[in-house]
């Protein structure tokens, strides 16, 4: 009997430090919502303003922290995604305006674009997994070369300003919102459904035991290091669609944004665990202590305090759930 | 009986080192057999030669008296040559099912995609436990392996073999990091496997454990084949010589004197 008591409870720590990001959203959500009832009469949430601008500013921090996600859960780590994104934001605009600036231009800006953020992921990737470089090192390596290649690539100006109807309508309204949703959406089933995501977890958890089952582990790694670059690639073209320019630095501030989204939403760092939906959470958390601590008129300098302490208390929980596990 | 896997004049050399000097072995259905000897004496070295691992430089592999050439342990296992390694191979952050089937998930198509079968890898999981008679509460069935014990993780390591029809199953070291009951849970195991025809490689350096399951014991020494003895014509003591051999000898003389 008393077993099964301490089991229960054991279940019950065991649900609660995973489910408290979920908690933590809504009550970030709970106390803004209070706070604007009371202060300024209207509803935080329930206001199309804050609630598109809420998650057009999770957007792309959320695009970037998807490949992010599967990096992490191979215990890796890609710092290179936020200079691969001002990279994209760049090329995006470059591209296009140099075959024309016709939709069918748009088309192959966004072709090359993400060619170029491939052939990004692929060095990472080949740096990890084939020569044996720490992924903290290698893909800073990749952020340095990323940088200068977008500050190149940009000219003298920096910025890259473009007209183009088609990038417009992609930058317009909801539309952001929408693409980054389906893509997670995709992305989610593919980590919990597919093979691909099995084998992504299998590498995170016991890299050996992985490659002795049959999994060609190295070739999967540089796949995944593809995948967050052009995860940042999509990320950036969205940049230039919304700001009618590319910047180098586009991403410049939401490397550490797309790390942080991951962790909060239940990641490891040690690799192995891990989920989009988790990083959904993570993002929103993010956004919604940004937008809503300016919303309540506090100095702007506390966004950042918040998120760290949450970052900080994240990786606490995470700890303290694996000695709960280990106890059990 | 005939073999099912036979190792003829293997040797393997690592720079100038002579691994494996002329070894042979052979292992036939049901019938456990164990390599014995110490440190460096060339155990791990064989049975990755026998499993895929390393390509020998000299001698040949037969399996059911066909030649066998391995490029790598896929191949191996996809002869029913399973490895259980020292530290399990698993995946420490999946479930049991998903260990079982790693490398070769099962697929089903749900809404026109093919998507991994859950609800099969579970029910799997869940027989091949049964059929080892290992109890796993169904909430860590589902869990990571992590939480479970050291002889649970063992038995699945065991019955991922036992599932992908294992006709020659490798075992380094089984028992090392158990406690005592879950070494004797493992001994059972391989009586079990023996019963159903499974020919067992076992390396230990548990001379009770080998008494207590092998057939026949291969000592190995500094790479070579030391002696080949029948566990009912042989005891601890003539192991022992074998494994140390002339240094022990020598002592033994010196105390004698």
């Amino acid at each position: 009997m008393t077993d099964i008591s301490i089991d229960d409870q054991l279940g019950r720590i065991a649900l609660l430090t995973r489910l408290w990001p979920w908690l933590f959203l809504l009550t970030l959500l709970t106390f803004f919502e209070i706070w604007a009832q009371i202060e300024v009469g209207r509803s935080f949430l329930f206001n199309a303003y804050n609630a598109q601008a809420i998650l057009l500013a999770a957007s792309a921090p959320l695009l970037l922290a998807t490949g992010q996600t599967f990096v992490i859960i191979t215990s890796g780590i890609d710092l290179s995604v936020g200079f691969v994104m001002g990279l994209a934001a760049v090329v995006v605009a470059q591209v296009t305006l140099l075959t024309g600036n016709t939709e069918i231009a748009l088309l192959v800006g966004i072709a090359a674009t993400l060619l170029v953020c491939a052939i990004s992921g692929w060095i990472s990737g080949t740096l990890v997994a084939r020569l044996g470089v720490p992924a903290f090192i290698g893909t800073l390596g990749m952020y340095g070369v990323a940088r200068g290649a977008g500050f190149l690539s940009a000219g003298s100006g920096m910025t890259v300003s473009i007209d183009n109807p088609g990038l417009v309508w992609l930058g317009t309204g909801w539309v952001p919102v929408i693409v980054t949703g389906l893509l997670l959406l995709i992305m989610h089933f593919v980590l919990s459904q597919t093979r691909f995501g099995q084998y992504t977890y299998a590498i995170g958890g016991n890299l050996q035991s992985a490659a002795r089952a049959g999994i060609d582990v190295k070739r999967h790694l540089i796949k995944i290091y593809i995948l967050s670059a052009c995860f940042a690639g999509i990320g950036g073209i969205v940049y230039t669609a919304r700001y009618a320019a590319g910047a180098a630095n586009a991403g410049e501030s939401m490397l550490l944004d797309s790390i942080a989204a991951v962790v909060i939403g239940g990641a490891s760092l040690f690799g192995g665990t891990g989920n989009v939906i988790g990083t959904l959470i993570g993002a929103l958390i993010i956004a919604v202590i940004q937008f809503g601590l300016i919303f309540i008129d506090v100095d702007a300098f506390w966004q950042f305090i918040a998120v760290g302490v949450v970052i900080i208390l994240s990786v606490l929980i995470d700890q303290y759930k694996d000695k709960l596990v280990r106890a059990a | 009986m005939k073999p099912i896997l036979e190792a003829r004049n293997i040797s393997i050399r690592f720079g100038g080192v002579e691994a494996l000097k002329n070894v042979s072995l052979g292992v036939s259905p049901g019938e456990v057999l164990a390599l014995a000897g110490d440190n460096g004496a060339g155990k791990s070295t064989l049975i990755k030669v026998i499993s895929g691992v390393y390509h020998p430089h000299a001698g040949e592999l037969f399996f059911d008296g066909a030649p066998l050439h391995l490029r790598d342990p896929q191949d191996a296992r996809a002869k029913g040559i399973e490895t259980i390694y020292q530290d399990l191979a698993l995946a420490d952050n999946l479930d049991v099912g998903s260990n079982i089937f790693l490398g070769r998930e099962p697929m089903h198509r749900r809404f026109g995609v093919n998507v991994i079968n859950r609800p099969q890898m579970r029910k799997v999981a869940r027989e091949v436990l049964d059929r080892l008679d290992i109890v796993v509460p169904e909430k860590k069935l589902a869990g990571p392996v992590r939480t479970l014990s050291g002889g649970q993780r063992q038995a699945i390591a065991i019955g991922r073999a036992i599932y992908w029809d294992a006709r020659v199953l490798i075992m380094d070291e089984p028992t090392a990091a158990l406690g005592v009951p879950e070494q004797r849970k493992v001994m059972e195991l391989i009586h079990g496997l023996k019963a159903q025809g499974v020919a067992v490689i076992l390396i230990s350096h548990n001379l009770h454990d080998i008494f207590g399951v092998a057939d026949r014991i291969l000592v190995l020494r500094r790479g070579e084949l030391a002696g080949e003895r029948l566990v009912k014509e042989t005891d601890g003591d003539e192991i022992v010589r074998l494994m140390v051999g002339d240094t022990y000898a020598a002592t033994k003389t010196a105390t004698a004197t």
